[in-house]
């Protein structure tokens, strides 16, 4: 299903395609095995204070108790900078202005991707005009001029190499976007549209998945991604657009 | 014999002996209450278990489930766990039991209020179960219950009357819970015995204390909560729902709300409800292991500062559970921070454990065997908070069984092997009668047994979910096919082997509990005869003044001296009600 051939990466973690992914799963992976280390090491001290013998003599506490806690104060400290630096690089600023840009709406049960078209601008939605049967399932306005070259897609697709800038919404209940090969998740809120800016560098196709309980078809609420080069992303995109440029 | 043995001796109306204002009583109320909540969310995770891995398997009596059934299931098992066994258990039944006794007070500051407490509990415990019989079923949405999910009936099937049962249930218990707080508040201020200080008070005693604390504020909020979100399902409002909002065919027009204000209102309660279910446990735990390692609790004060400072944090942290909920990322950051310092308390606490046992070569009676089970259990679950704090790996894990596997190891099994060590070591207390004024003793043969099945069943059942979350496998998934995309179902299938396990393991998890049925059942009635302070403990529980005596405590808990002439642990201990120093 993927077209890397690493299946797996250690830790069973998915296939990683984002450009912020690397840094992001070796700071998951750091703290893996610090939390590992940490509970060796708490079990070691508990039974080798259980085996050893019995003192009766006084102990100095002080020491005891504050020294680890200190030592461990550190340790978040520096893990708490480490990933508030990768935090603040990918949330703390919107997209380039060059990314592109896609709307994703959740509903119950699927997720829509729509493209503003050739005059970059998304045309207007209306609630009561949705109508999925009619095939209009975001309820694009057709009074409005800058809606007719919109593009609806039940996939998500992207060039390799460009930075996307996401608009997230939800028509009904709460949906969580998950690509869990982009390592990103963002819950979609009624009545709100969030960003979301994220660089595909691997081709392939990653599945979309829902994490917020959103109802009866919740498990079966996913979409795909679908990584591809510029070339085919641009032969992709005239395709939809019907053969303009 | 205690005065509530006494007046339990003379005979009363029946309906006197059920609406009973009797802290010992009511105590056993609650446990049984939460009996029956334990079995019946237990049952619910296995049947959910069992259609995870084996979709086609007809449940008997029933038939299939679907998905909204298994939804219902997820809901009432999380609503079921959360309130109606790790509130009501440790700090209202083992709180009533057994707190008044350990401060020198012979009952509860406000009995009638308790009673009423225990009924509105029970009340809301049957609003709850009821709610799984109307039409549509139970609620689907969660113990969370997050709008616009929970704020319309056309939501899915359980989201009308089911929700509004689900809704009243919780407000209920709610109403109950401040009943129990307040009372809990009052009689460890007001009702102390002479001598009791507030640095002697045991240190179950400042988590009962603290966590009444909580409920106070945590419940208010979230009653509130409750009645904006009915007010929006059935008074017309707009608190959580947005202009536009279209569920299902029903377009709401009304005002502009947003549904992320539950979410904060939620959590503002959501959070400090998990220090309230695990609080008594780390203070009984620290009790437990000073008494059956002869040793003073390492750093007593500091064990009550971090306490408190687990209370005081526990309501500043709401947001990490809103990670990538749509809030501004710096809010991100900030709560980060504060749930990185929780983590700090709580290592203290950690680093006591150990340091009390450290060299001590204690005796490992079944309470002792939990108390450390319970240490074991709370580093384990407990590690892995601060990796979910960080925001940046939260948008990774958020919502994947990795944080099933990090709430289930320290919230559900730390809590309950806190809850079993309470039991085996207060079985006596429970087991009081007039009769029979010692009590009796839980099964040790049985008891061994059931620590260390039940010690390998949790960490086979919940380590490997971190795996599974770490491959990307969401929670709150119906089923593990049919998944209409093939990429999902491969991301999905590649974890299967692991839930496979997991079921497996979690099926001999629940089996290894029926010997601690058997034993309970075998125990109430023909269990060895207690004696009359079987642990050798130090606090006042044990101490059954006589009903005219004058009570005081004289020093603070778990202390022991050296016994002159004898170097090999042959310490003395000094329980707290015991005037001198015994004769040697």
């Amino acid at each position: 299903m993927y077209s890397n051939p690493v299946a797996a990466l250690p830790w069973y973690l998915p296939v990683d395609g984002a450009a912020h992914g690397p840094a992001l799963d070796r700071h998951l992976i750091l703290n893996l095995w610090l939390a590992a280390a940490l509970f060796v090491l708490a079990h070691l001290i508990l039974l080798t204070g259980m085996l050893l013998r019995r003192t009766t003599a006084a102990r100095r506490t002080t020491l005891v108790e504050y020294l680890p806690v200190a030592a461990l104060a550190l340790l978040f400290a520096f893990l708490t900078i480490r990933s508030e630096r990768l935090w603040a690089a990918s949330r703390y600023t919107g997209a380039d202005p060059s990314a592109l840009q896609v709307e994703v709406t959740g509903m119950q049960f699927a997720w829509y991707f729509r493209y503003p078209g050739t005059d970059a601008t998304f045309g207007r939605t209306r609630p009561q005009l949705v109508e999925p049967g009619a095939g209009n399932p975001l309820g694009i306005d057709p009074a409005d001029q800058a809606g007719t070259d919109d593009i609806v897609a039940s996939e998500l697709v992207l060039p390799a190499g460009r930075m996307v800038d996401l608009r997230l919404q939800a028509q009904d209940v709460i949906h969580g976007f998950f690509i869990p090969g982009m390592r990103v998740k963002q819950n979609a809120v009624p009545g709100q549209t969030i960003h979301l800016h994220f660089t595909p560098t691997e081709p392939g196709t990653y599945p979309i998945l829902c994490t917020q309980l959103c109802g009866l078809g919740h498990y079966r609420m996913s979409a795909n991604l679908r990584v591809v080069t510029p070339a085919e992303y641009a032969a992709w995109l005239k395709e939809r657009s019907g053969g303009q440029p | 014999m205690t005065p509530s043995a006494e007046s339990r001796a003379v005979p009363r109306s029946l309906l006197r002996r059920v609406f009973t204002t009797d802290h010992h009583a009511i105590g056993l109320g609650y446990l049984a209450l939460a009996f029956v909540a334990v079995v019946a969310g237990t049952l619910m995770s296995l049947v959910m278990r069992v259609h995870l891995v084996w979709p086609d398997r007809l449940i008997p009596l029933h038939g299939p489930v679907t998905p909204e059934e298994y939804l219902a299931l997820v809901t009432l098992h999380g609503t079921l766990m959360l309130f109606f066994v790790l509130t009501t258990a440790p700090q209202s039944g083992f709180g009533n039991l057994i707190l008044p006794s350990q401060i020198g007070a012979r009952e509860m500051a406000f009995p009638v209020l308790n009673a009423l407490g225990l009924w509105t509990t029970v009340a809301a415990l049957i609003v709850l179960l009821a709610s799984s019989f109307v039409e549509g079923g139970a609620a689907i949405s969660g113990w969370t219950a997050y709008p616009p999910l929970s704020a319309i009936a056309s939501a899915g099937p359980g989201q009308g009357l089911g929700l509004d049962l689900w809704l009243a249930s919780i407000a209920i218990f709610g109403v109950g819970s401040l009943f129990g707080a307040v009372n809990t508040l009052a009689t460890i201020v007001a009702k102390r015995c002479d001598g009791m200080t507030w640095e002697r008070m045991p240190l179950t005693v400042w988590a009962w204390f603290t966590a009444a604390l909580l409920s106070l504020i945590a419940f208010s909020v979230l009653l509130a909560a409750l009645m904006l979100l009915f007010c929006d399902r059935h008074a017309g409002t707009s608190f959580f729902l947005p202009t536009g909002d279209l569920v299902n065919g029903t377009l709401h027009t009304g005002g502009n709300g947003s549904p992320l204000l539950w979410l904060h209102l939620f959590w503002f309660f959501g959070h400090p409800e998990v220090y309230i279910a695990i609080l008594p446990g780390m203070g009984l735990t620290s009790m437990i292991l000073a008494n059956f390692a002869r040793r003073r609790v390492f750093a007593y004060r500091t064990m009550i500062v971090t306490t408190l400072l687990i209370g005081l944090l526990g309501i500043l942290v709401w947001g990490h559970h809103m990670f990538v909920a749509g809030l501004n990322p710096f809010v991100g950051s900030a709560f980060a921070i504060s749930t990185m310092a929780i983590a700090l308390p709580s290592a203290a606490k950690v680093i006591s454990w150990l340091a009390t046992v450290w060299r001590s070569r204690p005796s490992y009676p079944t309470p002792m065997l939990f108390a450390l089970g319970f240490v074991s259990l709370f580093v384990a679950g407990g590690l892995t908070g601060p990796i979910l704090a960080q925001p940046i790996l939260d948008q990774y894990l958020h919502n994947t069984y990795f944080v099933v596997a990090h709430f289930h190891l320290i919230m559900a099994m730390a809590g309950i092997f806190g809850l079993y060590a309470a039991t085996y070591y207060w079985f006596p207390i429970l087991t009081r009668t007039a009769s029979m004024p010692n009590g009796r003793l839980l099964s040790e043969t049985l008891g061994k047994w059931h620590f260390w099945t039940t010690f390998l069943g949790a960490y086979a059942t919940f380590l490997p979910m971190h795996i599974a979350g770490l491959a990307g496998e969401p929670r709150h998934y119906a089923q593990f096919i049919g998944i209409p995309n093939a990429a999902a179902q491969h991301l999905i299938d590649g974890a299967m082997g692991m839930q496979r396990h997991i079921t497996y393991s979690a099926i001999f998890l629940i089996s290894a509990q029926m010997l601690f049925v058997v034993n309970l059942l075998v125990s109430w009635r023909r269990g060895e005869l207690a004696g009359e302070n079987p642990w050798e403990a130090t606090t006042s529980e044990w101490h059954r003044p006589a009903s005219n005596e004058w009570i005081a405590v004289y020093r603070a808990p778990c202390i022991y001296i050296q016994h002159s002439g004898n170097e090999s642990g042959g310490e003395v201990f000094l329980p707290q009600w015991v005037p001198e120093r015994k004769p040697e």
